[in-house]
C-alpha cells in the first residue's frame, strides 16, 4: 500500500499537518521516535496531565493537550517509537521499530522533525556531569527527574530560562545561572518594537528572568567557561566583569540555542540556505513548505527555528501544499486565507528577530586542545592543522581526521568544523558547506539491514 | 602555469603517477576537480589483494604487492597497510571446486601467492566464521590499508617531490598543439607536453576533451562501516560467488563491501545507496559471521569508479592523439595496483615505454569510432 503522505515527527508541526491532511481526505502515516505524541515541547503531554510537574511545566506546555487529542482522533496512522533511517526517491522510507526494519511507500513526505541543540565545544564539555539543558528537560518531562547537587546552568536563549523556572517551581536547586548572552544590545533593541506584537511572550521571558534573580544567582556577561574535574565534573571556571571566578559544581547544563535538523534534507540533496543571524543551514522551501525536491516538504523548526506556535501554523500550510501536490480537489489559496495562516504565522514569528539579536550564537574561536568530534575524539587543533593544507571542504577534513565519521554522523561537530574552516581560510562561515550526509540517518544493526534482503526474497 | 606533465585527476592513481614521474626529474602539475581522493580513492575498502586477480593484471599486482610491504620506502609512511592476509571462502562444494581449479591453474603457471586451505585451517584463522564454510583460497601476504592515510602519504610525498597540486580545478578544454597541450581549467590555462588521464569515473570526459573518445560505464560499489567493536576478525574475508568483502579496521570498525551497486544519478555526477541491494552484501556478512548481527551500522556510501566491459583497466598511450596517456577504468579493484601502475605510467612518461606488457589494457578496446573526416 502507498500512503498519500508520511509525516516524520509528531510534534506541533507534524500533528497539525496530520490533522489538516486527514480533514482534506489524505491517508497519512505519522512516524515518531518518541513513545507518545507531543515532540520535544510537549514531550509526555498525555502522562503529565496533572500534579506538580504539570503545573511546573507551565501554561504553554498544557496548550499541547488539545492538538494532541485532535491528532489522536484524526484517523492518521501512527507509528511511535520508530526511527526513519533512510529515505529513497519518490518515496520509499526505511523504518525500524521494536528491532525490526521495514519499508513503507508514500506519494509525498513531510519532514517535521524539529531541531537539535547547537553543540558548542568548550574546555571540559565532554566530562561526565556536563549535559545540555534540553537533555535535562527531557528527563524532567519523561521521568519527573531533577538534577541533584551543585547544579549550574550556562548559556543563552529562552530554553535555559524556562527550564530554570520549571526546576525552581518544583523546589529544585540551582546554584547559579551563567548568562553567556551579550545582554540587551543595540541590535536587539532595534528589533524590540516589532517584538511588541507578541507581548505575552515578551512578558513571559521577563518573568522567567525575574524569578531567577529572586531565587538564585544570575551572573551576566559570562565568557571563557571551563569545566574541570578528575573523571567527572567537579569545578567550573568563568570570566565575568573582567574577573576570573571558580565554583564547585556537580552538574553543568549548557545551551546555546537550537538549530534545524538537516541531515534528512542534506542526504536527499535539497537546496539549503544559510541563516547568518543564527548561523545554521535550513532546507530552502517555497511558500507551501515544499523543498527543492518535489513532493518533499518541511514544516516547523526543521524548516528554520520559529518556535511551537509558528510550527503549528507551518504544519497547516504544508498540509495545504501537500494537498496541492497530491491533486486533492480543494482551493488551497482560499483555505490559506480563511484560516488566516499568513497572519497567524507572522504574529507567531514577531518575537523571533528580537530573540535572534539578543541570543546570537557564540563566535569565540575554539582553543586547540578542545575536543570537537566526541565520537572520534578529534580536537580543534587537529582540524586547524589539516584545514591549513586542505581545501575549504569539510569532507576533506572528515576524510583526513575521521572527524564526523562516528555514530552521531557529524551532528555534534558539523558546524564547528565549518567555523574552523571559515576561520582558517578567511571565508564567510556561510560560504563553507556541511558534511555530505550518508545513510543510515540513524544507526541500525547489520541484522536489521540483512532482514531487508529476506523481505525482498519473500516478495 | 606550465609543466612537462599535466596529470588530470587527484585520486591515488593520479598521485602515484605524478609522484613517480616527478622523482625522475619531470615537472608535474596535478589538477583535481574537487579535493584529493574525493571519489573512488576515498570511498574504497582499500583491500590490498592479489587474490583472484585476472591473469593479465597479475604482473602489476605482484609488483604492487612487493611495494606495499615496503611502502615506507616509496612514500615515507606504511599507509596503514596491515598484512593480515585475504581469504576467499567457499560456502559450498561448487565454490570449493572453482577455487581448487583456479589455485591449480596458477600453480601450473608458477604462481604461488594463492594457497588452498581446508576447513580446519580456515576456522583456526577465523574462529568466528560460520561452520558451513568448507575451505578457502588464502593469500598470506595480502591485507588492507587505510585509504585516507594512503591519500595523505602520496600527497605529501608528491609535494615533496615537487608536484604542484591544484584542487578545485576543473578541466574544461584540451587543445593539442604541435609540441604541447593547452589545458583550459577553472583556474587558468596550463601548458604541458604530456597529459595523463587519471579521471576515474570522469575519465571518458577527459578523453573526449582530448579527442580520443571512449565508452565506459560507472561502477557505484557500496560500502558499510559499523561502530567500533572488539577485535574478532583478522584477515579480509570474501566469499566466492557472493558480493561480499568483510574486514575489521585498525580502529575496530567493520567494513563491508563487495560490489553491491548503488544508484547512479541520471547526470552521472553522483551515486546514492540502494538499501535493498546493500542488504544482499550485509546478509552475506551476517551469514558468514552470525555474531556481528547486533552491531550498529554508522555509515554507508556508494563510490564512483570507471568500469570497462572486461573489468580490466585502460593503461597506455592514446593511438589517436599525441601526448596522451590513459590510466583509468580500474573497475572497482584498482587500489592495490596504485604503486605499480604509477611506476609503469611514469616509465611511459619518461621513456615512452615500459618493461610490462600493457596490451591487455589497450584503450582501443573501449574506443568510440569517430566518423571519417
Amino acid at each position: 500500500m502507498i500512503h498519500d503522505v508520511v509525516v516524520i515527527g509528531a510534534g506541533p508541526a507534524g500533528m497539525s499537518a496530520a490533522v489538516q491532511l486527514r480533514k482534506l481526505g489524505a491517508s497519512v502515516l505519522v512516524v515518531d521516535e518518541q513513545p507518545a505524541p507531543g515532540g520535544q515541547i510537549w514531550r509526555g503531554i498525555e502522562r503529565n496531565a496533572s500534579g506538580p510537574i504539570a503545573v511546573a511545566l507551565g501554561p504553554d506546555y498544557q496548550k499541547g493537550r488539545a492538538l494532541t487529542a485532535a491528532f489522536r482522533a484524526s484517523g492518521a496512522e501512527y507509528s511511535p517509537s520508530t526511527q526513519v533511517w533512510q529515505i529513497e526517491d519518490e518515496w520509499t522510507l526505511f523504518l525500524t521499530s521494536e528491532g525490526k526494519a521495514r519499508r513503507v511507500r508514500a506519494r509525498a513526505v513531510l519532514l517535521s522533525n524539529g531541531a537539535q541543540e547547537r553543540p558548542v565545544p568548550f574546555p571540559g564539555w565532554t566530562l561526565p556531569g556536563v549535559m545540555t539543558v534540553g537533555a535535562a528537560q527531557i528527563l524532567l518531562k519523561s521521568g519527573g527527574m531533577l538534577p541533584q547537587g551543585n547544579v549550574w546552568i550556562a548559556g543563552a536563549g529562552p530554553l535555559p530560562l524556562l527550564y530554570a523556572t520549571q526546576v525552581l517551581g518544583l523546589k529544585g536547586q540551582i546554584s547559579g545561572f551563567l548568562d553567556t548572552s551579550r545582554g540587551l544590545n543595540l541590535a536587539a533593541l532595534a528589533k524590540l518594537p516589532a517584538a511588541w506584537r507578541d507581548l505575552p511572550s515578551l512578558a513571559k521571558g521577563l518573568k522567567w528572568q525575574r524569578e531567577l534573580r529572586r531565587n538564585g544567582r544570575m551572573i551576566r556577561g559570562v565568557s571563557d567557561l571551563r569545566a574541570e574535574g578528575n573523571g567527572r565534573l567537579q569545578q567550573l571556571e568563568w570570566t565575568a566583569g573582567g574577573v576570573r571566578r571558580k565554583a564547585k559544581a556537580d552538574v553543568l547544563l549548557v545551551h546555546e540555542g537550537v538549530v534545524p535538523r538537516i541531515h534528512e534534507t542534506l542526504a536527499l540533496g535539497c537546496d539549503h540556505d544559510w541563516n547568518p543571524a543564527q548561523k545554521y543551514f535550513a532546507a530552502r522551501s517555497n511558500r507551501w513548505g515544499e523543498t527543492s525536491r518535489p513532493g518533499l516538504f518541511v514544516a516547523g523548526d526543521a524548516s528554520g527555528i520559529g518556535g511551537w506556535t509558528a510550527a503549528t501554523v507551518s504544519g497547516e500550510i504544508a498540509a495545504l501544499g501537500l494537498a496541492g501536490h497530491l491533486g486533492i480537489k480543494v482551493d488551497t489559496e482560499a483555505l490559506r486565507r480563511e484560516n488566516q495562516l499568513d497572519g497567524r504565522r507572522s504574529r507567531a514569528l514577531a518575537l523571533r528577530p528580537f530573540l535572534d539579536a539578543l541570543y546570537t550564537p557564540p563566535t569565540t574561536s575554539i582553543a586547540d586542545d578542545v575536543v570537537v568530534c566526541r565520537c572520534e575524539e578529534v580536537t580543534a587543533g587537529t582540524i586547524r592543522k589539516v584545514a591549513r593544507t586542505s581545501t575549504s571542504d569539510p569532507n576533506a577534513i572528515k576524510a583526513a581526521t575521521r572527524c564526523g565519521m562516528g555514530p552521531c554522523q557529524g551532528r555534534q561537530c558539523g558546524y564547528t568544523v565549518q567555523a574552523i574552516l571559515a576561520e582558517v581560510h578567511n571565508l564567510p562561515v556561510g560560504d563553507v558547506s556541511f558534511f555530505n550526509i550518508r545513510p543510515p540517518l540513524k544507526p541500525i544493526t547489520l541484522g536489521e539491514i540483512a532482514s531487508l534482503g529476506e523481505l525482498e526474497d519473500a516478495e | 602555469m606550465k609543466a612537462d606533465l599535466l596529470v588530470i585527476g587527484g585520486g591515488l592513481h593520479g598521485l602515484s603517477v605524478a609522484l613517480q614521474s616527478a622523482r625522475r626529474g619531470v615537472s608535474v602539475i596535478l589538477v583535481e576537480r574537487h579535493f584529493l581522493g574525493r571519489h573512488a580513492s576515498g570511498a574504497t575498502a582499500a583491500g590490498v589483494r592479489t587474490l583472484g586477480r585476472h591473469p593479465a593484471e597479475l604482473p602489476l599486482s605482484l609488483e604492487a604487492a612487493a611495494t606495499w610491504h615496503a611502502m615506507t620506502d616509496l612514500v615515507g609512511d606504511d599507509c596503514g597497510f596491515n598484512a593480515c592476509g585475504q581469504l576467499q571462502v567457499a560456502e559450498d562444494e561448487t565454490a570449493l571446486a572453482k577455487i581448487r581449479d583456479r589455485v591449480s591453474r596458477l600453480e601450473a603457471q608458477g604462481f604461488t601467492h594463492e594457497r588452498l586451505i581446508g576447513s580446519n585451517e580456515l576456522h583456526s584463522l577465523v574462529p568466528d566464521l560460520a561452520r558451513h564454510c568448507l575451505g578457502a583460497a588464502w593469500t598470506v601476504d595480502d591485507g588492507s590499508a587505510d585509504p585516507h592515510r594512503t591519500i595523505g602519504a602520496f600527497r605529501d610525498a608528491a609535494i615533496a617531490a615537487g608536484v604542484q597540486i591544484v584542487e578545485k580545478c576543473l578541466v574544461t578544454g584540451l587543445v593539442r598543439h604541435s609540441t604541447h597541450w593547452l589545458a583550459q581549467t577553472s583556474k587558468g590555462v596550463i601548458e604541458a607536453g604530456l597529459i595523463v588521464n587519471a579521471g576515474g569515473a570522469w575519465a571518458d570526459q577527459v578523453a573526449a576533451l582530448a579527442g580520443d573518445p571512449v565508452h565506459q560505464a560507472i561502477r557505484t560499489s557500496m560500502m558499510v562501516v559499523t561502530e567500533r567493536t572488539s577485535a574478532r576478525v583478522k584477515p579480509v574475508v570474501s566469499s566466492l560467488g557472493q558480493k561480499l568483502s568483510f574486514k575489521q579496521t585498525a580502529q575496530g570498525t567493520l567494513v563491508i563491501g563487495g560490489g553491491s551497486q548503488g544508484k547512479l544519478a541520471p547526470d552521472r555526477q553522483s551515486a546514492s545507496v540502494d538499501m535493498v541491494a546493500l542488504a544482499a552484501s550485509v546478509g552475506a556478512a551476517v551469514r558468514l559471521f552470525p555474531a556481528v548481527e547486533g552491531i550498529r551500522i554508522v555509515r554507508t556510501w556508494a563510490g564512483m569508479e570507471a568500469m570497462t566491459p572486461d573489468h580490466l583497466p585502460v593503461i597506455g598511450f592514446s593511438h589517436r592523439v599525441d601526448g596522451l596517456i590513459h590510466a583509468f577504468g580500474f573497475s572497482g579493484h584498482g587500489f592495490q595496483l596504485v604503486p605499480s601502475v604509477g611506476r609503469a605510467v611514469a616509465d611511459l612518461v619518461c621513456q615512452g615505454s615500459t618493461n610490462l606488457d600493457l596490451s591487455a589494457f589497450d584503450v582501443t578496446r573501449i574506443a568510440i569510432e569517430r566518423a571519417a573526416a
